[in-house]
């Protein structure tokens, strides 16, 4: 790649900083890359969604984001024994993330099993 | 091996969660893709509780965990199962909040163990924005959504407050001035009070965003709220370098927003519109632009039935109303005896009937209606025209002309069933009270409209009867 002379770019891309944001990249490439792909299939997936099921999407969407319950798993589990505010809270977080699992994926399941009745029919 | 059962886990729970949401697209697919993604979440679940380490250690406290999952599941299912259909929309409100807040507790913790472990904020910026921006988003995500349940619940009024929009940016201002003052280290105060006073702010932010906004628009308000506590979940799967949180939370906060984006379409109103207008709550819209000394006709049950029963092609146009009064099934039991004397009946499902989309189909559904009878805005409109009776149930704003023919009505622009092109109209309410947008609907005056007034379960369930009579 060639280099380019400091004196011929605009103070502020100098190549030092042009390289200090590929090292950025580099370093987290994982987590971009994720992210990226991530935000376009949650477009993708959306994509020609009949107006009847915007609901339970939402609500499925809304189970799945339940997943954030990990990290409320994750806090419990590293609670030591006498921190008693990450016992407690670490313990509600979990109930709290379980509702919104459970209840969501309930939910989503009783609004779909109207439709799957009477397709069948 | 350990960790690499984990990561397959997570692989498998993050590919649930694509796939399952991509069959949630699609009618014939969607309760597989429900089942998939919960399967997928299950496994995550369990392997982090059994397989995931930190320096060589693994989690501790199970039986804390296990009371934790034992206790929300039973009482998650048992709120879901119990629940009436009319109010599904609260519940995904109200579950989207225990999200939010399981979010903002993940903050809290964490922010106090760097803080105990003697961490300077100053110097671990993208950690510290982190946690504090998982607390922001995790919190207005909480109390908007426990604001928009009790709208929905009937609970709360819109209120707007004077300058509503100001206040509300402000809030937004002071958020952000907070969060990089105590990153940059500009303010210098103990960072824990500061955490709790971000945490204050963004309470008060989530809810005096939702205050202001309709209950006709909350669908939206609330697809836009998921979306948000997705993003908070991906904050929590960035702290954690979790992969499956990352994935969930990423996908969600996308999909969510596309969603969202796409309710507002089919509602023809814009999402800036949405939260800084109020639709519901501005009472004082288009004031004179109906004839408000209008005068309607009445119609008796007797001749209602016989009305219908000499028809060839009755349209039905379900509403809010219908499901309020649990008259599902009475309609359906309508629908049978009429189509028995020959009558074609439809259903005309407008996109924001009733209080979400897809609410009508869902009441319909459990009253065994058949699927192909239920016909959208875009394949209904033409039909009106060919139409001897509509019957509306309960359903105002959907049928309101106003949105045709008056630029000044808080609802001009949306497309709405055109049910005035038909030969007779009927509309099935309690009283002449005006609908959810709180408007005049200049249908009931118009000339070919009788008003059936009465609660839609006693109404049709005395057409049943008086049409049977008529047999």
């Amino acid at each position: 790649m060639k280099r380019m002379k400091s004196s011929n770019l605009p103070s502020s891309l100098n190549p030092i900083d042009m390289e200090q944001i590929l090292n950025l990249i580099t370093e987290h490439f994982d987590f971009i890359f994720l992210l990226i792909l991530m935000i376009i299939l949650g477009f993708e997936v959306i994509s020609r969604v009949p107006a009847v099921l915007h609901t339970p999407l939402m609500s499925g969407a809304n189970a799945i984001h339940g997943v954030v319950i990990i990290g409320a798993i994750i806090v419990m589990g590293q609670a030591e024994s006498d921190n008693y505010l990450a016992l407690i809270l670490g313990f509600l977080a979990v109930i709290l993330g379980t509702l919104n699992v459970v209840g969501g994926f309930v939910v989503t399941d009783r609004m779909l099993e109207m439709f799957k009745k009477r397709k069948k029919n | 091996m350990n960790s690499g059962l984990l990561s397959l886990s997570y692989l498998i729970g993050s590919v649930s969660f694509i796939i399952g949401l991509k069959m949630l697209s699609h009618p014939e697919t969607a309760r597989k893709g429900n089942l998939y993604a919960a399967i997928g979440m299950t496994l995550a679940i369990f392997a982090t509780i059994f397989l995931y380490t930190k320096d060589g250690v693994g989690l501790g406290n199970h039986l804390w965990i296990f009371g934790g999952l034992i206790i929300g599941s039973v009482v998650g299912t048992m709120a879901a199962k119990k629940v009436q259909m009319t109010a599904m929309p609260q519940m995904v409100s109200l579950f989207n909040g225990m999200g939010g807040a399981c979010a903002a507790i993940i903050s809290i913790v964490e922010f106090k163990h760097m803080i105990h472990m003697g961490t300077d904020i100053t110097s671990n910026p993208v950690m510290t924005t982190t946690i504090l921006l998982g607390l922001v988003i995790g919190t207005v995500s909480f109390t908007g959504s426990m604001i928009a349940f009790g709208k929905l619940n009937g609970n709360i009024n819109d209120k707007t407050l004077p300058l509503q929009q100001v206040v509300n940016i402000g809030l937004l201002v002071l958020i952000v001035v907070v969060w990089i003052g105590m990153v940059s280290g500009f303010i210098a105060a103990d960072p824990m009070v500061m955490m709790y006073v971000l945490l204050i702010i963004s309470a008060l932010y989530g809810i005096l965003f939702v205050m202001p906004i309709g209950g006709a628009d909350m669908p939206v308000v609330i697809s836009l709220l998921n979306s948000f506590t997705g993003v908070a979940a991906a904050f929590g799967g960035f702290l954690y370098d979790n992969s499956v949180m990352l994935t969930g939370g990423i996908l969600v906060g996308s999909a969510g927003t596309v969603l969202t984006v796409l309710m507002c379409k089919a509602m023809n109103r814009s999402l800036t519109n949405v939260i800084v207008g109020s639709f519901g709550g501005n009472k004082t819209s288009g004031a004179g632009s109906t004839d408000s000394g209008g005068v309607y006709k009445e119609i008796s049950i007797t001749d209602t039935a016989v009305l219908l029963m000499y028809s060839k092609k009755v349209i039905i146009v379900p509403g809010y109303g219908l499901a309020v009064a649990q008259a599902q099934h009475t309609c359906h039991e309508l629908e049978k005896v009429l189509e028995k004397n020959g009558v074609d009946i439809k259903y005309a499902i407008h996109p924001v009937a009733g209080r979400m989309p897809g609410h009508m189909n869902v009441l319909l559904a459990e009253a065994d209606v058949s699927y192909d009878k239920l016909l959208d805005m875009e394949e209904i409109n033409p039909e009106f025209s060919n139409t001897d009776v509509v019957l509306v149930l309960g359903a105002n704003d959907v049928v309101n002309p106003s949105a045709k023919t008056d630029p000044s009505s808080p609802i001009y622009g949306m497309p709405i069933l055109d049910v005035e092109n038909a030969a007779h109209v009927i509309v099935n309410k309690r009283s002449m009270k005006p609908g959810y947008a709180g408007i005049e609907n200049p249908l009931f005056f118009d000339p070919k409209t009788k008003m059936l007034f009465g609660d839609a379960k006693d109404s049709l369930n005395k057409l049943v009867q008086e049409i049977k009579n008529l047999d």
